[in-house]
């Protein structure tokens, strides 16, 4: 335990340069520059508003990432019950203080950005199910005592997020931290319990959905239901995907985008612009980089001494990998319309901010890698 | 020791945790192969349906009505042309309140309350980027009216278009016929429209107008645009400005035209007059007339019911749709055909008193105190019945309807005219076959002076006129100038310059690919000088009717044919047929042809419930006649001016 410790503090800031992984440090720099031509796609060819936002986003949270990366994974273990509980502050305050756009309350306003508290709540209960579960022993795990708190610290933003409402974005919560409680041990039995009480209470919660959300599930189920309604976003990015073929009809060609078929181009559907543009080679190079990405952190993740690293790198890859498979299955028309950004590639600063942080834990794991957290 | 269980429960930890995520690798890996697929399935499977799918978003085409094709007289002079005009066009979805917009045109163009009904009723029918025609012919000062408050009438466009005008109103009314708006039912019938959904095109419903349709609307244009997903035009794309439709040249002469049309005027009759060497209809008239442009654009009820409650029935085009008996205009096919059967000596004489018996029934001559003693000459200068009766009944019905026929009654003679009827040659089978009943031998002699179930219309007649004066060889009347040879004149000349070719006729004809309709010419011309004696001879039907000059020296046939029978009471008194009712008169018929040296042209003149053919149909033919033989070098020269021999 002393070994580490002066390993550690003899690191010099030279050693934790070269130590950082240069593979995911391009493929992140590579997927900000082809989101940035995306963008600059959307904004009909001009460098206007998203384009300009979208670069300086990147530029500030790239570079928060690389800081990030240099603190101590000590640090984080030691704060994520505080920044899981701030945000969860935070998720209270925007339901009383939150701004209202198109019929959600989702974000809160800072002055210099909108926060949307969801999108790093996403990050927040990994970080805080990984310590959870650092420090309870394999055995302690399926005690019914410590399967209290980590159904609390999931269940109490999932439903504050709900209610925004915002299902799509408290899915993505849930998966997150159901994620991590799989990979601490929890037993199969638990997660069958779990899923049959949920079953049975779904025709309740349908009940609670708004009507555009029931709309956009029977949508999903028959996208032709109603072409002009709720099955146009669907119908209009499968045609802009499809119509893209194999090269695509050229960097700002995209007709289906640029005479504005396509809904929410530069959040949402942002794959579907690039598919349109660049066909399937550059579908097929977005979906490898995205691979590369989500490989390389749960090669950390294997490196990793720390239970913590270990659960925290594989649980936010495997959420990571979430956020891209219902993306890219929504705007593919495999999932409902859910309204779940593409990470680094959508627009929103939020999202963008919560991937780099998580990112940044993700490099600090790589860093300290040898070093145990308590 | 605690080191020691932490690092053993580490170690326990770390392989739970990499089994698990062994299992979620595998699922992860499993998700983006399936998203793989999903690319493969719609970017390079289903490639080309989502491309056509995009197009279909991206591009939208606005059609645009052609130009109709003009139709000109002999002398190319404009029979039907088309003329500018204002309309005003509405696209509905251009418009941000429709409600609104309509209230402001009523107050501009004085509409009313039923046309705005029945144009929010056709909103509804079409898609919101298809213009709809408010108005298509707008007067200067609605039009300009319009333009003036236009920055207020958002989705509104005032349009300069052109349409159907006939510049000379209502002489060629019948043979042109009119254009109107297409309707269902053009729609079922003519296939070709069906992919010229335009607004403001219009389809031609009567006369040359529905017959040349197909290739005188011309070809469609369109304009394609792209257009966003707000219906905005971005970018015109493609213009194809389609084609006006084919132009047309008749044989019809204006002049003659109007000039008929002057002379028939409040009457209810019909004039036919055709070329008998190539079958140029020269002028075709029909009494009255109406004035085609009122149903350009949507006639006026006032005026429809005006047409439809007239009893001379101007809509009828009397020439090719009025079915009238022939009466004694078919005394010329009954004596060429008992002459060509060998049935009768033209010499034979036959005295006439009036009145013929058969089988108790009596059988009446016209004239009341008989012809006295005539021969078949004398019988068609004079018309005799009493004659014809006899010549009739040996001749049988039988007989006399092949050679009716042969000579064009019984069967339309134009193409594509769907108001053409054929008409009635009846024999013995038609009856068993239309009636049901046995053929009479009475029912003969009536056949013999063109009384009884025989029907035909003036065309018939010229045409039978025309194919007895050119020396009975067939013809196929035609309205339009065409470019074929003409083999009749050819060989009239080739006679004229050879008067001693051995070869017989037969062969001589067969050679200019003529279709001769005799057996013997002789006949022909037998009927012919019959035909001569009848005008411009003492005594003959038609003598008071005559022209002097040999120029214009025409021979001709009358006839009245009957509508209601005389009753024995009305023969006693010597009932004048202007006595009568005016339904009760007989049709006055006369054909002839012109010159009588040298034939040129025939004729045929119908005037319904006119009289007698000799009071009332030969004077108007004699007009008509000096006016066409005035104008024939006129129309000759022009060919050749023209460089063609037609």
């Amino acid at each position: 335990m002393f070994q580490p410790r002066s390993i550690q503090s003899s690191m010099s800031f030279r050693e934790k340069v070269y130590s950082l992984d240069y593979i995911l440090v391009f493929s992140i720099l590579i997927l900000g520059l082809i989101s940035m031509f995306a963008m600059y796609s959307t904004d009909g060819g001009e460098f206007k508003y998203h384009t300009k936002s979208h670069i300086l986003r990147f530029g500030v949270f790239f570079t928060m990432f690389f800081v990030i990366s240099f603190f101590q994974i000590r640090f984080w273990y030691k704060t994520s019950t505080i920044f899981y509980l701030s945000i969860l502050i935070l998720l209270l305050a925007v339901k009383y203080f939150g701004l209202t756009s198109s019929g959600s309350q989702r974000w809160l306003n800072l002055y210099f950005m909108n926060l949307q508290p969801s999108e790093l709540m996403k990050v927040a209960l990994i970080l805080f199910l990984a310590k959870y579960y650092h420090r309870i022993s394999t055995v302690d795990v399926n005690r019914i005592k410590h399967l209290f708190l980590p159904i609390v610290a999931l269940i109490a933003p999932v439903l504050l997020v709900v209610t925004q409402p915002d299902l799509g974005t408290s899915i993505l919560i849930a998966i997150g931290g159901i994620v991590v409680a799989w990979l601490a041990g929890v037993r199969v039995k638990f997660f069958t319990y779990a899923s049959i009480l949920f079953i049975s209470l779904m025709p309740i919660a349908i009940s609670f959905l708004k009507p555009y959300q029931k709309a956009r599930i029977l949508t999903f189920l028959n996208p032709d239901r109603d072409p002009l309604g709720a099955g146009y976003q669907i119908i209009q990015s499968k045609i802009a995907i499809g119509s893209g073929g194999l090269f695509g009809k050229g960097f700002l060609n995209g007709s289906q985008s640029y005479l504005d078929y396509l809904p929410e181009k530069h959040t949402d559907f942002i794959f579907t612009l690039f598919s349109e543009e660049f066909g399937f080679f550059g579908s097929v190079t977005i979906l490898l980089i995205y691979s590369l990405i989500i490989y390389r952190i749960v090669q950390i993740g294997n490196i990793t001494r720390s239970s913590f690293g270990k659960l925290y790198c594989y649980s936010f890859a495997t959420a990571f990998f979430v956020y891209v498979a219902v993306n890219m299955g929504m705007v593919l028309g495999l999932l409902p319309i859910v309204g779940a950004p593409l990470p680094i590639m959508s627009y929103g600063g939020s999202s963008m901010m919560a991937m780099m942080i998580g990112l940044g834990i993700v490099m600090s794991c790589k860093v300290y890698k040898d070093v145990p957290v308590n | 020791m605690i080191n020691n269980i932490g690092s053993g429960n580490t170690i326990i930890k770390s392989k739970l945790i990499s089994r698990r995520m062994f299992i979620l690798s595998t699922a992860k890996a499993i998700v983006f192969f399936g998203i793989f697929g999903r690319l493969v399935s719609l970017q390079i499977n289903e490639a080309t349906k989502y491309k056509t799918l995009s197009d279909k978003n991206r591009f939208r085409e606005w059609k645009i009505a052609p130009q109709r094709g003009l139709i000109k007289d002999y002398f190319d002079q404009e029979i039907a042309s088309n003329k500018k005009v204002f309309q005003l066009h509405i696209t509905p979805e251009n418009s941000p309140d429709l409600e609104k917009l309509f209230f402001r045109l009523k107050t501009i163009l004085n509409l009313t309350d039923k046309r705005i009904a029945f144009l929010k009723r056709k909103i509804t029918k079409q898609k919101p980027w298809e213009p709809i025609i408010v108005s298509d012919n707008l007067t200067w000062s609605e039009f300009s009216r319009i333009n003036l408050f236009l920055h207020e009438l958002q989705g509104v466009e005032p349009i300069v278009s052109v349409a159907r005008v006939y510049p000379n109103n209502s002489s060629s009314a019948h043979i042109v016929g009119y254009v109107s708006e297409v309707s269902a039912k053009d729609l079922e019938r003519k296939e070709y429209l069906r992919d010229m959904a335009v607004t403001g095109i219009s389809v031609g419903k009567t006369g040359l107008e529905h017959k040349l349709d197909k290739s005188i609307i011309g070809k469609v244009g369109f304009q394609r645009y792209e257009v966003n997903a707000f219906g905005k035009r971005i970018k015109q794309i493609q213009i194809d400005k389609g084609k006006a439709g084919t132009d047309y040249r008749t044989t019809i002469d204006l002049e003659v035209q109007k000039f008929t049309t002057g002379l028939l005027e409040d009457k209810a009759a019909a004039v036919c007059v055709m070329d008998i060497y190539n079958g140029d209809i020269v002028s075709m008239v029909s009494s009255p007339n109406y004035d085609p442009n009122a149903f350009v654009h949507g006639v006026k009820k006032d005026y429809w019911k005006e047409l439809i409650g007239n009893d001379l029935k101007p809509l009828n085009n009397k020439v090719i749709s009025g079915l009238y008996p022939p009466g004694s205009t078919l005394k010329t096919i009954v004596a060429l055909s008992a002459l060509e059967n060998d049935v009768w000596n033209p010499k034979r004489y036959l005295n006439c008193n009036g009145v013929t018996e058969l089988y108790g029934e009596k059988f009446h001559c016209w004239k009341k105190k008989g012809h006295g003693d005539v021969n078949m000459r004398t019988a068609i200068q004079r018309s005799c019945d009493v004659y014809f009766y006899e010549v009739a009944r040996l001749l049988g019905v039988d007989r006399l309807s092949e050679t009716a026929k042969k000579f064009g009654l019984g069967k339309t003679v134009l193409d594509g005219f769907i108001e053409e009827r054929s008409g009635v040659v009846p024999n013995t089978s038609w009856k068993k076959k239309f009636i049901g009943k046995n053929w009479y031998l009475g029912e003969t002699l009536h056949s013999g002076i063109g009384q009884g179930y025989y029907q035909s219309t003036p065309l018939q007649l010229c045409l039978m006129t025309a194919q007895l004066a050119n020396g009975g060889f067939e013809l196929k009347p035609r309205l339009l100038v065409n470019e074929e040879k003409n083999n009749l004149r050819e060989f009239i000349k080739y006679k004229n310059d050879n008067p001693n070719d051995p070869l017989p006729l037969d062969m001589l004809v067969s050679n200019f690919n003529l279709k001769p309709l005799f057996r013997n010419q002789e006949n022909i011309n037998f009927v012919k000088d019959a035909m001569y004696a009848a005008t411009n001879e003492a005594g003959g039907t038609s003598y008071r009717s005559r022209l002097l000059d040999k120029k214009f020296m025409f021979a001709g046939k009358t006839g009245s044919s009957q509508i209601k029978r005389f009753t024995a009471e009305q023969r006693e008194l010597e009932v004048k047929q202007k006595d009568l009712n005016y339904k009760d008169r007989d049709h006055a018929l006369f054909v002839a042809f012109a010159p009588v040296k040298d034939p040129q042209y025939a004729i045929s003149v119908v005037v319904e419930h006119g009289g007698t053919g000799s009071s009332a149909a030969a004077p108007l033919a004699k007009k008509i006649i000096k006016k066409v033989l005035e104008r024939h070098e006129l129309r000759r020269s022009y060919q050749f001016s023209l460089g063609k021999e037609i």
